[in-house]
């Protein structure tokens, strides 16, 4: 079967071309049978001032840039310019990466610093400077695809595809004279000169994208690599396990069992004492009102506070005590209203008292010494001592607010 | 072959005779005023010629193994900078004389009192440390002699055989090449700091020693080719080979540079990133950076185009450039062991790098006034002529 269909390749291969040739010269072509010649010719064709031409050969040849009078390519500045994007591009990329968007902290270490990031700046530098060189080359500087070209299917191609060399002159050249050219090319041995033309459709100026060849290839090559694709990744390798060995370690995953232990618990009750941050306990836990010495607030008054106060307060005591400390809460009805915060009584209370009962509770009120920190009890007391000035606002405080 | 023999100007040997002349008065007075001091700039002359010397005999090897054409007639450059190894052998005497004063682990208190130093007390001790040092010289005076001989050998016999032999004598010399310099690099300077180490260290000193032997063919070859001493054929095409590998050989040392920094920094561990800290501590800090730029970054975008590979004015700079930048390295691994507080540059470490060209140029001159300056008899020698680059 694949003898049939090599065979079948090799006869559409070489299947004369049956397009249709206008009487338009596209240029005159010449085969030589060896490297020396070609490049001799090159350089003969050169000397005479032509330009509009170019030569093929089946391999590269050393020393044609020269005969042909070519200079070096400009592919260069297109690789630099993209690779130095490249560079940019990766220290932005991780800088916003690991700074900006998803900060973690690894060994210690900056959110961003270089070291680490050089590696991967190095790596897409050049995969852009790759990826610009090889696409610069074909599009920019090689002027890649060239699908309709009157050159394509002639019997110059296959020949300089196999073991040939060729050279066109072009019609376009200011100095294309038919004769002149034929002259110049047996004169520097060819063995071959032929006169190609150009294909009606050429010169119909159809743009070549739309040919029914080269869209069927491009839907072709879409079809087979989709089927693949689909193939590849939903049955070969659909159960193939990723790399999971950071996954399964040899560790006790929280919740589950453990053999190590003798009640079998994978995870351990913390030592007697211990104690979390920012709850540490409080001394008067559980003493009645009458046998407390206040305690000052060790927080500072500050916007920061204030602000902290402020979003604890709105969670965890505006609902029965309401936004303002009226008492006037969300639960209305369902809970004993519980009194105003503004009542002469708490104004003349010490900060500490406050605590005591946030921290130990009060009638019905429960203590929030496991919901709230320390820290954030006596931020709310600031916050609590903010909402009461609010209220008994004098003079001074009204110009000071202007 | 119509290879004329011409002799080396008068003036070479001049400068030759006077850098050697003042730096040997320079490095003598040095000695006689601070003989520790002089001791590190001295050992710090000693890798910068043993860079070029063995590095040099290298390039010998590597053109043999791997059968490299282009480089065949500027092959008698790297023999002739080959040929300071038996004068190093001379300059080590100094060294090991000295080395109570520059290794502190030849201190038999320290020993005593260090348990890591005990740890590495069988390898570091004086005894195989001099046996080292004379096993390296053993393999690179021996290799030195055989490739020089069969290479002599053949500018009268045309021997292609002896270009053989001399391919399997390279294959061996480039495995021993490897494992000698990197004793060197370890012993000479990684053991200033006994504490650290860094398994990327005998890399690092063969990344900068093949980079300087490159730079020194390449100034030697272009000066001597554009002025009319080895074959007018040879032209710009004929160096593009020098840049390339200068270029290439810049990364390489910066790749593995950055490689030993970035695993010291990433795994923080104090015994390694001491060596670092040393190094960032006073104006230590700038020059650190300054190598970064001077040793890479700089030769790196100049190197860059083709343009600057094939003109043989820039390589020429670029050569010297490279040597420059090879001894600062150099000055960069070794002194912040002596000066702890900040870079200091004097005349006795003028005096010293004097001694140190002066030995290169004198050497070069008294091989180049005997022997031809193309292996005329090298059967890869036309190829070489005539090689083209596209």
């Amino acid at each position: 079967m694949i003898k049939k269909l090599t065979d079948y390749i090799k006869v559409l291969d070489t299947k004369d071309d049956t397009t249709p040739r206008s009487k338009q010269l596209f240029g005159l072509s010449a085969l030589y049978n060896t490297p020396n010649e070609i490049i001799e010719a090159a350089a003969v064709v050169a000397g005479k001032g032509y330009e509009k031409f170019d030569v093929y050969s089946p391999y590269p040849l050393h020393g044609m840039d020269d005969a042909m009078g070519m200079k070096s390519s400009k592919v260069g500045y297109v690789s630099f310019t993209l690779g130095i994007t490249g560079t940019f591009l990766a220290l932005l990329m991780i800088w916003w990466m690991s700074s900006i968007d998803y900060p973690n902290i690894i060994g210690g270490k900056p959110f961003f610093s270089l070291p680490p990031s050089i590696p991967i700046t190095f790596e897409v530098t050049i995969l852009l400077t790759g990826i610009a060189t090889v696409l610069g080359m074909l599009i920019l500087f090689n002027k890649l695809p060239k699908i309709n070209s009157p050159l394509n299917d002639t019997v110059f191609m296959r020949n300089v595809t196999s073991d040939k060399f060729g050279i066109v002159i072009k019609t376009e050249d200011d100095k294309f004279v038919e004769n002149d050219v034929k002259n110049l090319y047996l004169s520097t041995g060819a063995y071959d000169v032929q006169p190609i033309y150009f294909r009606e459709s050429n010169l119909e100026k159809k743009t070549p994208l739309f040919d029914k060849k080269f869209i069927g290839a491009l839907i072709g090559t879409a079809i087979i690599t989709a089927i693949f694709t689909y193939l590849t990744l939903n049955i070969v390798l659909y159960d193939v396990v990723p790399f999971d060995w950071m996954w399964n370690q040899d560790r006790i995953d929280s919740q589950s069992k453990s053999d190590f232990f003798q009640n079998k618990a994978g995870m351990r009750p913390p030592v007697k004492g211990t104690v979390a941050r920012g709850f540490l306990p409080y001394e008067y836990q559980g003493m009645p009102d009458s046998s407390v010495k206040s305690l000052a607030n060790p927080l500072a008054m500050n916007k920061k506070v204030l602000e902290r106060g402020q979003d604890r307060f709105n969670i965890y005591c505006s609902p029965c005590h309401g936004y303002f400390g009226e008492g006037d809460g969300r639960l209305k009805g369902q809970f004993p209203k519980p009194p105003s915060l503004h009542s002469e009584k708490l104004i003349g209370w010490q900060d500490g008292n406050i605590y005591h009962v946030i921290t130990n509770g009060q009638n019905v009120m429960p203590s929030y010494a496991e919901q709230v920190s320390s820290d954030d009890r006596w931020a709310i007391i600031h916050y609590v001592r903010a909402l009461q000035r609010s209220k008994n606002a004098s003079d001074e405080d009204m110009t000071k607010a202007k | 072959m119509d290879y004329q023999k011409k002799p080396l100007p008068s003036k070479v040997g001049t400068i030759g005779y006077a850098l050697l002349g003042i730096g040997l008065i320079l490095t003598i007075i040095s000695f006689m005023t601070n003989i520790q001091r002089a001791l590190f700039d001295y050992l710090w002359m000693y890798m910068f010629l043993l860079s070029i010397g063995v590095g040099s005999l290298a390039l010998v090897a590597l053109e043999y193994l791997v059968g490299a054409t282009w480089s065949t007639p500027f092959r008698r450059i790297s023999e002739f900078l080959a040929s300071i190894i038996p004068v190093l052998l001379i300059l080590v005497i100094p060294l090991i004389l000295g080395m109570h004063d520059l290794f502190h682990w030849t201190h038999k208190d320290v020993l005593a009192n260090d348990p890591i130093l005990q740890q590495k007390e069988p390898y570091l001790n004086t005894n195989f440390f001099i046996i080292r040092v004379a096993v390296c010289f053993i393999v690179w005076l021996v290799f030195l002699f055989l490739f020089i001989r069969n290479s002599q050998k053949q500018d009268i016999t045309k021997d292609p055989a002896l270009t053989k032999q001399s391919i399997k004598l390279s294959a061996v010399f480039a495995i021993l090449f490897m494992i000698t310099l990197s004793v060197s690099a370890i012993d000479w300077m990684m053991s200033l700091e006994y504490h650290w180490y860094s398994t990327m260290f005998g890399v690092y000193y063969f990344a900068g020693t093949l980079l300087a032997s490159f730079a020194a063919a390449t100034f030697c070859a272009v000066n001597l080719n554009e002025n009319g001493y080895l074959d007018k054929r040879m032209g710009n095409n004929n160096y593009y080979s020098f840049g390339a590998l200068m270029f290439a050989f810049t990364i390489f040392w910066a790749y593995i540079g950055f490689s030993q920094y970035m695993l010291i920094w990433y795994a923080d561990l104090p015994e390694e990133t001491f060596w670092f800290i040393m190094r960032m501590k006073g104006s230590w800090a700038y020059f650190s950076i300054g190598l970064v730029f001077i040793h890479f970054i700089i030769p790196f975008l100049i190197l860059l185009p083709r343009s600057s590979k094939v003109n043989p004015k820039l390589l020429v700079i670029m050569a010297c450039w490279i040597l420059m930048a090879h001894a600062y390295d150099l000055y960069w691994l070794i002194m912040p062991t002596y000066f702890t507080e900040g870079f200091v540059f004097g005349w006795s470490e003028l005096g010293v790098m004097m001694f140190a060209v002066g030995i290169i140029i004198t050497v070069f001159r008294i091989r180049a006034s005997k022997t031809n300056l193309v292996p005329v008899g090298d059967p890869k020698l036309n190829q070489g002529l005539n090689f083209h680059l596209n």
